[in-house]
């Protein structure tokens, strides 16, 4: 599993109002990539493009390509819902189904697209993606209680187990921690260290001492202006990044001169 | 971020983009697939959300096409019309008796209701007031028919209180008795008939402007209390301001409720000649007109009957787009 | 409209300020309806309970302010005055409604038994009533044949207006957007809502006679029947449906939705799977409301499906009488005039205590469902 991401010339669009301008990138398989930068930069828009998520905004639209591991996920014929089963997405918000117990939010993704399981096929694909979320031991005496009854950082897991069920190639997270305290925070991190194993992991983070911890590339956004289209600023290595980046506006952001 | 605060369900298709507007998306992609599933699916809520355009279309064509006796006659030959003096003869009296009647259940109601919403969302006890709120909603349900029973019950004992209005209030034309000095011996006039619809409409509008008022911010009122407010001086502050357009509408609500309403008035009023005194027999609505004549009439006078029926609806469309006028002018800006 | 001054610069500022005991307005309540019988009895000669009502409300409010105003000052006077007067209104609105329940508890259940629950008014006569008032016989007759048709033509109407009114608060919602469509809907649904009960039943009249013109012209009153009242009923009740679900649906939240898309989940399972369960219990506590709304309707039902004295299990062919319609048609046109007129009366009363109980059932039976049914939320 796992696949790579280029994006070439990536402009976003809502109505006739341009989100994003020209992003050029290239997300290399089994790696943690952040995309950092202040409020309003594109950084969650552009993540979102990268399942289609964004369509389901009235009036947006995209211009350029995304190509996983060569082919347009916005070609002819393309079916978002497809793209989606590859890529699957984390929000910011822990969101689990509230009239599912935990055992059917996991298995959620997989039974909706209509795949058939035994029983026995059932309880070990729950307990894989409980195992990889890391929630497999807390969870395991309960498996029919609602996922609304767990903690925020629990149900954050539970989102992140429900999205590696269907066995995505890619992983989207949108500020998966910002709703979570510290503890539950570095959970999640210890579980983006080991799903970047298996899979092609990109991360939206308010936190830029997240985005140093965990990622191995790191992309810094920034916005000109309100109403002016949000911009790559820079993209390269986040030792690079965080230690010698090579743009004075990323040198200003990470040592918190401003945003 | 614009993405991630999108809260409200305005999305299009999942499968299907939005509106293309980006500039160049429209010539280079084609429409993304979109799957059989939601094809049907999103076709079977279409088709539903027709119905309902064609259902309202129904309404107005079928009842005008019913009508068509009424204005044969009306151009060929007026004096066939029930009362010998054409359409509009026969209809006006029924219209001003519906208007009158609905506006003395609206005056009557209106300041009660107001009052049970205030007592039940900011005065009642705690404990008491969720309890209080349900047997509004419970009263709001008890269906016409019954009120209408009850009415015929207690229309007596007004006879009375009639004839004590004519004795001190008679100058006044809506109080006037009969040349005899009598009044209606029943009570069965439109003063009751109103009395009772103002009764009907009273847990409608209470139960609409109660849910404004439990909408009022809570923090407006904190607010308030926290300047010192008394109670009162709180609810004059933020609770009636932020609910004036809802009252509003509750109120043509309650109106619409009762220019419509058929059994109470049918059941109450004898009807007779429009007359301007209340305390006497005689008035009747356009609704208790239909039900009373409606099972016995055939030929023209069922076309009659479908045609003020029709003059009915119109009345009622022109009051619910006043309402939904007077709401939208005075809806509390920015909240 | 806060006036300080008498409070902060007359005075110096403290935390303790006059107050009346808490018991006051209840003593002065009690004193002002004994001063307005007293004026009652003396200006009329006898005691009217009308007037004394009106008396006391009015000393009272009187009352309060004058004690209060003299005492704690006349911000806390308006304030108290307001109290009393809302809550006069609330106790004044109380009576009627009181007094319609008690009646139809009272006058229904003495009339209501088991006879009335299983007979029709099939074979009535005049003579029997008679016979009942002049204590020789029993009540006669009944409404089997009317809960009958109560419960066809409503589940009838349930059939029409359910799907259609679910369908469209699901376009309304996730489809239509902003678009003109859309708003169009929303527009006539508001409309609908004012459609009065007797216009919508003279509109299924009048459909189904054009039908029926067309079809066999030479067969007279063929139109009503149970499916016409039905189809009334549908218009009275789609918009009902519609407002309640598409409120439902609005408050499901986006996140759900996008955490099923982002699983790969078509748009159209996503709203039958994800959306309408997260819902369930909120459309059924809507429809279950809407059923409620249109049980009770008398207009629609008599100008669409005329008044039968028999039962009549066919919806689509002969009169059906509901509970509502043999109400009317039992007070307004009792089997005997004159003095056996008591009779009739009885068993409408009777009639009402049940449709009464049958609405009441209904609406706390949504209040139930709401509650049951509704996602299990938080910790």
């Amino acid at each position: 599993m796992s696949k790579q991401i280029d994006i070439k010339d990536l402009n976003i669009y809502y109505g006739d109002f341009q989100a994003v301008e020209g992003v050029e990138m290239q997300i290399k398989p089994r790696s943690v990539t952040a995309f950092i930068g202040p409020s309003g930069c594109g950084k969650s828009t552009v993540l979102r493009t990268l399942n289609r998520m964004h369509e389901v905004i009235p009036g947006a639209s995209v211009r350029g390509e995304v190509l996983m591991d060569g082919s347009d996920i916005y070609g002819a014929g393309v079916d978002p819902v497809n793209v989606r089963r590859e890529v699957g997405m984390v929000f910011q918000r822990a969101n689990p189904f509230p009239t599912m117990s935990i055992k059917e939010n996991v298995l959620a993704g997989v039974r909706l697209n209509n795949k058939r399981l035994s029983k026995a096929q059932a309880d070990e694909l729950t307990e894989r993606a409980l195992r990889g979320a890391n929630l497999w031991n807390e969870v395991k005496d309960r498996l029919s209680l609602p996922g609304s009854g767990l903690s925020g950082g629990q149900q954050q897991r539970l989102c992140i187990a429900r999205a590696i069920a269907v066995e995505p190639e890619v992983l989207l997270m949108d500020e998966p921690c910002s709703a979570l305290d510290p503890i539950s925070t570095l959970a999640i991190e210890d579980l983006i260290n080991e799903l970047k194993d298996k899979y092609t992991v990109v991360i939206v983070t308010h936190n830029m001492q997240q985005a140093a911890r965990v990622s191995d590339k790191t992309a810094f956004f920034n916005i000109a202006g309100t109403g002016k289209p949000g911009k790559l600023i820079e993209f390269n290595d986040t030792s690079v990044i965080f230690s010698n980046p090579e743009k004075e506006e990323t040198e200003n952001y990470i040592s918190g001169r401003f945003g | 971020m614009p993405t991630s605060t999108q809260t409200t369900a305005t999305g299009p298709a999942a499968g299907a983009p939005g509106p293309a507007l980006g500039p160049a998306v429209q010539g280079t992609r084609p429409k993304a697939v979109i799957r059989p599933g939601d094809r049907i699916f999103s076709a079977a809520t279409l088709i539903a959300g027709i119905l309902i355009l064609a259902i309202l279309a129904g309404v107005a064509l079928f009842l005008l096409a019913q009508s068509k006796d009424t204005i044969d006659a009306q151009i060929s030959d007026p004096s066939a019309i029930t009362g010998g003096n054409g359409f509009l003869a026969y209809v006006w009296p029924l219209v001003i008796g519906t208007l009158v009647s609905s506006a003395i259940a609206l005056v009557v109601a209106t300041p009660f209701a107001l009052g049970i919403a205030l007592f039940t969302t900011h005065m009642a006890p705690r404990r008491l007031a969720p309890a209080l709120g349900y047997v509004i909603d419970l009263l709001a349900a008890i269906p016409s028919v019954v009120y209408g029973l009850w009415g015929i019950a207690l229309a007596g004992n007004l006879t009375e209180f009639y004839l004590w209005l004519s004795k001190w209030f008679g100058w006044i034309p809506i109080f006037a008795p009969a040349a005899d000095g009598s009044v209606s011996n029943t009570g069965r006039t439109l003063l009751t008939a109103s009395l009772v619809l103002s009764i009907m409409i009273l847990p409608i509008i209470t139960s609409l402007t109660r849910e404004i008022f439990l909408q009022t911010p809570r923090l407006q009122e904190e607010a308030a209390l926290a300047l010192g407010a008394t109670r009162w001086e709180m609810i004059r502050m933020s609770v009636l301001p932020f609910g004036k357009s809802g009252i509003a509408s509750a109120t043509m609500l309650g109106l619409g409720r009762a220019l419509g309403e058929t059994m109470a008035v049918a059941m109450i009023l004898s009807p007779g000649l429009l007359t301007a005194s209340l305390v006497v027999s005689g008035n009747q609505t356009i609704a208790s007109e239909i039900a009373q004549n409606f099972p016995e009439a055939a030929g023209l006078r069922l076309s009659e009957l479908i045609s003020i029926g029709l003059v009915l609806f119109v009345i009622t469309l022109l009051v619910n787009m006043a309402a939904r006028a007077i709401v939208a002018k005075t809806s509390v800006k920015g909240s | 409209m806060l006036t300080t001054s008498d409070t902060t610069s007359s005075r110096s500022r403290s935390l303790t300020s006059k107050q009346l005991p808490k018991a006051t307005p209840w003593v002065i309540a009690v004193a002002s309806i004994v001063v307005a019988a007293g004026i009652s009895f003396l200006g009329l000669g006898r005691f009217s309970i009308a007037v004394t009502a009106v008396l006391a409300g009015a000393i009272n409010a009187i009352a309060v302010f004058a004690i209060s105003a003299a005492y704690e000052g006349r911000r806390k006077a308006v304030d108290r005055v307001a109290t009393t007067v809302v809550s006069s209104a609330f106790v004044l609105a109380c009576v009627p409604l009181i007094s319609l329940l008690w009646l139809t508890v009272s006058k229904g259940g003495a009339a209501l038994d088991l006879n009335l629950l299983s007979r029709t008014m099939l074979g009535m006569k005049g003579v029997l009533d008679q016979q009942y008032v002049a204590g020789e016989a029993g009540l006669a007759g009944g409404f089997y044949h009317a809960i009958v048709g109560t419960v066809l033509i409503t589940v009838a109407a349930c059939v029409i207006s359910i799907p259609i009114g679910v369908l469209a608060a699901i376009y309304l919602v996730e489809y239509a957007g902003k678009n003109k469509l859309g708003k169009a809907i929303t527009f006539l649904v508001d409309v609908m809502t004012g459609i009065p009960s007797i216009v919508a039943g003279l509109f299924a009249f009048a459909l189904f006679s054009t039908i029926a013109n067309v079809l066999m012209p030479e067969a007279a009153g063929i139109a009503k029947t149970g499916f016409t009242a039905a189809v009334a009923l549908s218009v009275l009740m789609i918009p009902i449906v519609v407002r309640n679900t598409e409120e439902i649906l609005r408050l499901v939240p986006m996140d759900l939705r996008e955490a099923s898309y982002a699983l790969g989940v078509p748009k159209w399972k996503t709203i039958v799977k994800i959306v309408l369960p997260t819902s369930v219990s909120g459309i059924l506590s809507g429809v279950t409301i809407a059923i409620a709304r249109v049980i009770g309707e008398t207009a629609p039902i008599m100008v669409t499906a005329g008044f039968a004295k028999n039962l009549n299990w066919n919806l689509f062919s002969g009169w059906m009488s509901t509970l509502p319609t043999y109400i009317y048609d039992s007070q307004l046109r009792p089997v005997s005039p004159g003095d056996a007129a008591i009779a009739s009366s009885e068993r409408a009363w009777a009639a009402a205590l049940v449709l009464v109980a049958l609405v009441m059932i209904l609406n706390l039976l949504a209040r139930v469902i709401a509650k049951v049914l509704a996602p299990k939320a938080g910790r």
